[in-house]
């Protein structure tokens, strides 16, 4: 259990919530957060944005019922934490350009962090937000607003690729990957429902070429070629 | 000293809070969370003879006090639990349901056989890894089998039949609530030698997408479960109980240790926890201290002392 120190919204519908506490996890890593008793019955996966020392912080959209009783909370109010949990992006080296869609930046700026001198590519259907934070630890920060990211990518420029974001463009990275015949390890982080977070209802289950696996403990992250991304 | 433990068909449960299939894995992930032994049971992932690659699409969408599941049996197949689980499942100290699931009636006998000379030949060894087994054919979420069989007594009466003649396991039968005559299918599954029944599985159900116009899930309908079922499922655990003398291990939507008071107090045996371990990843573990502290506050010593009194 945590406490929430700040809930702040950054824009349409899209808040930062830090809650205090010791905290662990790798980049791309999430918890499982809940600030209800039993209802909704599922708690929601949210990446971790931010660790910083006696505190993590989570980015997320309210897109239902359970993110809207997220955006109502205030500082003091408790939340349970359960994690983290996934993954997580790989250790990747040379030149890095993490990319994100939407609410799909959100495990990027810890990322970014670690990997002080990736370019960062965000794109956003409405509204950019979080821009300065990002800049600020950006090698070089590019953003589209309402258009495609992707893009702007030159993807033989990279020894790697880390990406997460809508479904649509998750298969346009994995088109891209192939169309310019990169060289570029590429890492997609799915964003799927799910029921338990550990492994045990295979309700986040992907398909892969080699059999389905679990978005919760194989992934959030896979390798982009991996993954069939059905339409 | 409250005694907590149970029997079902000659199989004894040291408390009976058993962890329902599909809600729990094989148990290995809530394993690293807390002592699953302390538990009466677990029954496993639903197991088919052959790996399972369960459906495509969404597959959860939440409800008001529950949730639509469209998992579609998703397993590894019998053959493939029976030589990477089994050693696990060894390792525990409670009672260890296979739950057998098919798409037609050769899958089901098939699987039966397949458990059965594992079974025999553990034995043989001196090891017991499976102590019962949960035939499930009342799964809302294939389309072959599964609730095919659950809903009309004469073609689940051949399934029971059969599996029963392929295995000298405990049997335990989970019935369909969409059953088209529950009390007339739970008489059929004494008949023909189950020893005990479980009631009751998910309940079909849908969701539409208003803006796309379509069901969220591809195959239209999905299995309901959690706290919004708890009193369908309650009151046909009381229905069943009055009218068959073998055990039920009652399940649907139980989230709390009175819910558990209830269903023992319908008449069942042991209950099953599905839904709830989502809601808490701790939730066997919470609901056996709840159970516990419940009885001491009402000064029950044992649930034989209040199951079946409603």
């Amino acid at each position: 259990m945590g406490k929430v120190i700040s809930n702040t919204q950054v824009s349409d519908q899209v808040y930062l919530m830090s809650v205090e506490g010791h905290a662990g996890g790798r980049t791309g890593q999430f918890y499982m957060l809940r600030a209800w008793g039993d209802y909704p019955i599922l708690s929601r996966p949210i990446s971790i944005f931010n660790i910083s020392g006696d505190s993590i912080d989570f980015l997320y959209q309210v897109v239902g019922e359970g993110t809207e009783l997220f955006a109502r909370l205030r500082p003091g109010d408790p939340i349970s934490l359960e994690g983290p949990f996934g993954n997580g992006f790989p250790d990747v080296y040379g030149r890095v350009a993490l990319v994100g869609g939407g609410i799909g930046i959100a495990p990027l700026y810890y990322c970014a962090q670690q990997l002080p001198n990736a370019d960062i590519y965000l794109g956003f259907s409405k509204e950019a937000y979080l821009l300065e934070p990002f800049n600020q630890v950006a090698g070089k920060l590019m953003t589209n607003v309402g258009g495609f990211i992707i893009d702007d990518i030159d993807f033989n420029q990279y020894d790697a690729i880390l990406a997460c974001g809508p479904h649509g463009m998750m298969k346009a990275i994995q088109r891209k990957q192939q169309q310019s015949q990169c060289t570029a390890e590429v890492y997609i982080s799915l964003e799927n429902r799910m029921a338990c977070g550990i492994g045990a209802c295979l309700v986040c289950s992907v398909s892969c070429h080699d059999g389905r696996k679990k978005a919760c403990t194989d992934g959030p992250v896979f390798a982009a070629e991996e993954v069939l991304l059905h339409d | 000293m409250i005694d907590l433990t149970c029997h079902v068909a000659g199989v004894p449960f040291k408390n009976p809070i058993v962890m329902a299939s599909g809600t729990f894995g094989f148990g290995r992930e809530y394993g690293q969370r807390y002592d699953i032994s302390s538990l009466g049971g677990i029954s496993g992932k639903g197991l088919t003879l052959n790996p399972k690659a369960g459906n495509e699409g969404l597959r959860v969408y939440e409800t008001p006090s529950g949730m639509l599941n469209s998992v579609g049996l998703e397993n590894p197949g019998i053959p493939y639990f029976l030589e990477h689980e089994c050693a696990y499942w060894e390792t525990l100290d409670t009672v260890r349901i296979a739950n057998l699931g098919g798409n037609c009636l050769d899958d089901y006998v098939q699987g039966a056989l397949l458990i059965q000379a594992d079974h025999d030949k553990r034995v043989a060894l001196g090891q017991v890894v499976i102590d019962m087994i949960e035939l499930n054919i009342s799964c809302p979420n294939v389309k072959e089998g599964g609730i095919a069989y659950g809903v009309k007594t004469v073609a689940a009466q051949e399934v029971v039949r059969l599996v029963r003649q392929a295995t000298s396991l405990p049997l335990t039968i989970k019935l369909s609530p969409n059953a088209e005559d529950l009390v007339g299918m739970a008489f059929m599954c004494e008949d023909e030698g189950a020893d005990a029944i479980s009631l009751i599985n998910t309940i079909s159900g849908m969701k539409i997408d208003v803006h796309r116009r379509s069901s969220v899930f591809r195959n239209l309908y999905a299995g309901l479960s959690g706290p919004a079922i708890k009193p369908i499922a309650l009151r046909m655990v009381h229905q069943v109980a009055q009218h068959v003398k073998i055990p039920i291990m009652g399940l649907g939507g139980i989230v709390s240790a009175t819910d558990i008071i209830e269903f023992i107090m319908a008449g069942a045996s042991v209950v099953q926890v599905g839904t709830y371990n989502f809601m808490n990843l701790n939730g066997g573990q919470d609901l056996l201290e709840g159970l516990e502290q419940f009885m001491l506050d009402e000064k029950i010593q044992s649930l034989d002392e209040i199951r079946g009194i409603v």
